[in-house]
């Protein structure tokens, strides 16, 4: 893993950009509390994860000791401080999303990429996380790839889901059954 | 809210205090204990390991007592059944992943959690979950860690981001996963590191060089003082069957608050190591030969006989007590001889002042300044416990700091006004921006280092400085900015006794070597002098009278081994010119005597003798004719008088006054801890990273 570490992270020209604006928004010697956007900038701008060189950039940006930034992108789950494959699928374990299904929906994760929750294909395109609750228990069970949320899910669509990202096309993203938001107007309700 | 002096009732029993104040405080304003481990009265507050609830009539659940200000009618319970079943509920958290190895660890009988535990701890477990073990981390040569004992309470985070200021320490992770750790693995880079083993309030960081050594009811507790630098930190001597185990600090306000640099601590190790315990006399085969008292004062008088007073020479040590100084001056006296000087780094700067040689800003007042300026000087190696109230001035905001000299990482930010000390000459005709901040400033400061003095420019700078600090409103009834930085514990004392050149031919450090080198010096007293070189003394008769077999006692003819700092009660005059004992913990090694017994002794060899018998004696007639010296602890204001002849200033750079903290006199030179620090510490440290 170490050597996949930079040595150097700058932000570029349009994140630089937006950085500054971001900081703006926060009152005179309170700058520091910039840190999760730009933390998230960073992680966005390396692909997913945060490397070293990025939170000491970050740090650096904010005059903040190293040490703080460390603590924060260490504290906060959502940033990954190890490389990631392109899709992060972040599989929902907690009770809701286990009672309607959710060790199935894992299972065929795993059974469909071949790889284990915490690691990554060897093509470097999925990686499988386990995750508390994602809030989003009506329409448990649930798991989320980078952004996006995929609701309602059964072992089928989950498949599909995985071969449409293998396959470069966009899945559907939200309720799979096309349930409406969490309306209970029964429309797309099993 | 906004009620200035809240009234509030405690266990019944009603309490005014100041806003502000928390409840845990009220508590103990009314001599009420309130158990807690994250809370340090010195540190900012976390609340975060809950073991100071209490039940606050009204609130919904028990509140945690160092977190909650104090508000008007407050009804706060701490004794009743409900808190402390409460308070055992957290106990039993604390120690759900807690090891049960108190036999071996090395904070047992000085634990925290132990004594709680005591109070609030279940005698059994009733967890059956698996506990976590968490790797221990490399912490260096002065700390040992046993991270699975750490019960997060963060204070040696918070330590090293308020106190030392080189925040080194993290909380990485979260919950079941949380670690302490430093940043980047290895040795801690802050001179203040060893205090970590006296806030941990577990065994999780523990002491080194400490380690297995001794269990804290077997020492005996001496309470003294330090000689490693002029600042005189307050220490406590434990001690066991004559031998020093270790050194903490004492609580000191003016000085050292609660806290002490990693030398005084550690270095107390070189006190075992290369001890003098036994007079030598240089044989006719030139080596040194063990010798009784009496051969040796024998042959020194000898040797001295007929020999002009004016080719006989004394140097003092950086380590040596007033009372060694004192008699050594009258003993110089009756010989006729004024070839004296205590300042071995050869500075020659005027010392008819007193103000001129001291830090005329008491320690506790740099809280009061809002604008320093700093030349020559690196508080940071040279006076530690000072750079750490200039750190905790700075911290509070609104005090603005210049730097001239060396660009040091000293923790907190600085205008680096010029590298040499022309720039002095910039700020003092306003042509740097920094002259207006110390111009607007209400209590401005200036520090010169002395190492700044002792450089061939030395005269000028003080003039300088003094010219600087005049007409920058650093001299007032109120206030006195001026301040020197003396890097020797014996040095304000010495030049108090006048142990400078006497009369019109009297030499100081430069002449006496030069006059050594040039064969005109027939005899030459070094009292613990071992910051000189000795390696240029040509054919001169030395004498080396000290503790450890260090520079001074190699080049010796006769050795007279004398007691350290720890195995003596010596006056001693610290930077701020505050007169301060140590106490003997422990009684000086083999055939060692006190320093002014041995010159007395001498004196008496010498058929010159004088009238002491006991230190008492010696001490009563120093005072007699230097009444200051009996004012323990007083710091007194020091009339402003003209002083100084001044010079050209060079366009030298300042170099750095002490190259390596870790190495700074005899003691510690032969310290294997301090050694494992230089080994360790000092390439990180001048390879300039910050963590």
């Amino acid at each position: 893993m170490n050597n996949m570490q930079p040595k150097s992270f700058f932000f570029t020209p349009e994140n630089e950009a937006e950085a500054k604006k971001i900081i703006a928004k926060y009152p005179a010697g309170k700058q520091v509390s910039a840190i999760l956007p730009l933390l998230d900038r960073a992680q966005r701008q390396h692909g997913g994860w945060l490397p070293s060189a990025a939170i000491v950039y970050v740090a650096g940006l904010l005059s903040v000791p190293e040490v703080k930034a460390f603590e924060v992108a260490s504290f906060y789950t959502m940033f990954n401080l190890e490389p990631t494959g392109k899709y992060l699928i972040q599989l929902c374990r907690t009770t809701p999303c286990w009672l309607k299904g959710g060790e199935d929906i894992a299972r065929t994760c795993e059974t469909r990429l071949g790889i284990k929750a915490g690691e990554t294909t060897p093509d470097g395109l999925f990686t499988i996380k386990e995750v508390e609750c994602l809030g989003a228990c009506v329409n448990a069970p649930v798991m989320q790839i980078n952004d996006d949320y995929y609701e309602n899910l059964t072992p089928d669509s989950v498949m599909k889901i995985l071969d449409d990202l293998a396959a470069g096309r966009k899945p559907k993203v939200g309720s799979q059954t096309g349930r409406c938001g969490a309306c209970s107007c029964g429309k797309g309700d099993e | 809210m906004g009620c200035p002096m809240p009234k509030l009732t405690i266990n019944g029993r009603e309490v005014e205090v100041a806003e502000g104040t928390s409840v845990l405080q009220a508590c103990e304003q009314l001599g009420i204990e309130i158990p807690r481990f994250c809370y340090h009265e010195r540190l900012s507050v976390a609340g975060s390991c809950r073991m100071c609830l209490v039940d606050v009539e009204k609130a919904p659940r028990p509140v945690a007592s160092c977190a909650m200000p104090c508000s008007e009618g407050m009804v706060v319970h701490t004794d009743t059944p409900a808190v402390k079943a409460e308070r055992q509920a957290v106990m039993e958290m604390l120690l759900l992943n807690h090891p049960l190895e108190c036999p071996v660890c090395d904070q047992g009988g000085e634990c925290d959690l132990q004594d709680i535990a005591f109070a609030y701890g279940k005698d059994r477990c009733r967890s059956r979950e698996v506990r976590r073990r968490v790797r221990d981390k490399a912490m260096g040569p002065l700390i040992v860690t046993a991270m699975t004992r750490c019960i997060h309470c963060t204070r040696c985070i918070r330590f090293m981001d308020e106190i030392a200021g080189t925040h080194e320490l993290g909380g990485f992770y979260r919950g079941e996963h949380l670690e302490i750790a430093p940043l980047i693995e290895g040795p801690l880079l802050s001179e203040l590191s060893g205090n970590l083993v006296d806030v941990c309030p577990v065994g999780a960081l523990t002491s080194k060089p400490y380690a297995f050594r001794a269990r804290p009811w077997e020492l005996t507790k001496t309470e003294s003082i330090d000689v490693m630098d002029a600042v005189g930190s307050a220490i406590r001597i434990d001690s066991r069957g004559g031998e020093v185990m270790r050194i903490v600090p004492r609580l000191h306000e003016g000085i050292n608050e609660e806290w002490i640099g990693d030398k005084t601590r550690f270095a107390c190790d070189g006190l075992r190591l290369q001890r003098l315990d036994t007079p030598y006399v240089r044989g006719s085969d030139g080596k040194l030969q063990p010798a009784s008292w009496a051969e040796a004062l024998g042959v020194i008088a000898a040797r001295l006989k007929n020999v002009q007073p004016s080719r006989i020479a004394a140097l003092a040590g950086d380590l040596v007590d007033c009372e060694a100084l004192f008699a050594m001056g009258q003993l110089l006296d009756k010989m006729d001889v004024g070839n004296r000087d205590c300042r071995q780094d050869g500075a020659v700067y005027d010392t008819s002042v007193r103000a001129a040689y001291v830090m005329n800003t008491p320690i506790a007042s740099i809280e009061k300044a809002d604008a320093v300026l700093l030349v020559g000087v690196n508080p940071r190696t040279e006076a530690t416990m000072v750079n750490a109230r200039l750190y905790k001035r700075w911290r509070r905001g609104g005090m603005a700091v210049g730097v001239i000299g060396q660009a040091a990482d000293l923790g907190y930010a600085y205008e680096h006004v010029g590298y040499s000390p022309v720039a002095l000459r910039d700020v003092m005709d306003g042509k740097h921006a920094f002259a207006s901040v110390l111009k607007a400033a209400k209590n401005p400061m200036i520090i010169v280092g002395a190492g700044a003095l002792a450089r061939g420019d030395g005269e000028a700078i003080h003039a300088a400085a003094r010219e600087l600090a005049e007409s920058f409103g650093m001299i007032r009834e109120d206030w006195n900015g001026f301040n020197v930085l003396q890097q020797a514990a014996a040095r304000v004392g010495g030049l108090d006794l006048g142990f400078v050149p006497q009369g019109q031919y009297g030499m100081g450090v430069r002449s006496i070597l030069a006059a050594a080198q040039g064969g005109r010096l027939d005899a030459l007293y070094l009292l613990g002098a071992d910051e000189i070189d000795t390696a240029h003394l040509g054919k001169t008769f030395v004498i080396y009278q000290g503790s450890h077999g260090d520079r001074g006692a190699q080049r010796a003819d006769v050795v007279l081994p004398a007691a350290a700092y720890t195995e003596k009660d010596g006056t001693y005059v610290n930077v701020e010119g505050r007169v301060q004992r140590t106490r003997r913990a422990v009684p000086p090694v083999g055939e060692a005597m006190e320093d002014w017994a041995i010159i007395a002794a001498l004196s008496r060899a010498l058929a010159r003798p004088l009238p002491y018998e006991t230190v008492k004696a010696v001490r009563g007639a120093m005072i007699a004719k230097h009444p200051h010296l009996g004012r323990v602890d007083d710091v007194s204001v020091n009339a402003w008088q003209p002083f100084g002849k001044g010079g050209t200033l060079s366009l030298q750079a300042f170099g750095a006054a002490v190259p390596n903290y870790y190495m700074t006199n005899a003691i510690c030179r032969v310290s294997p801890t301090m050694a494992a620090c230089t080994a360790a510490i000092l390439p990180l440290q001048q390879k300039g990273e910050g963590k």
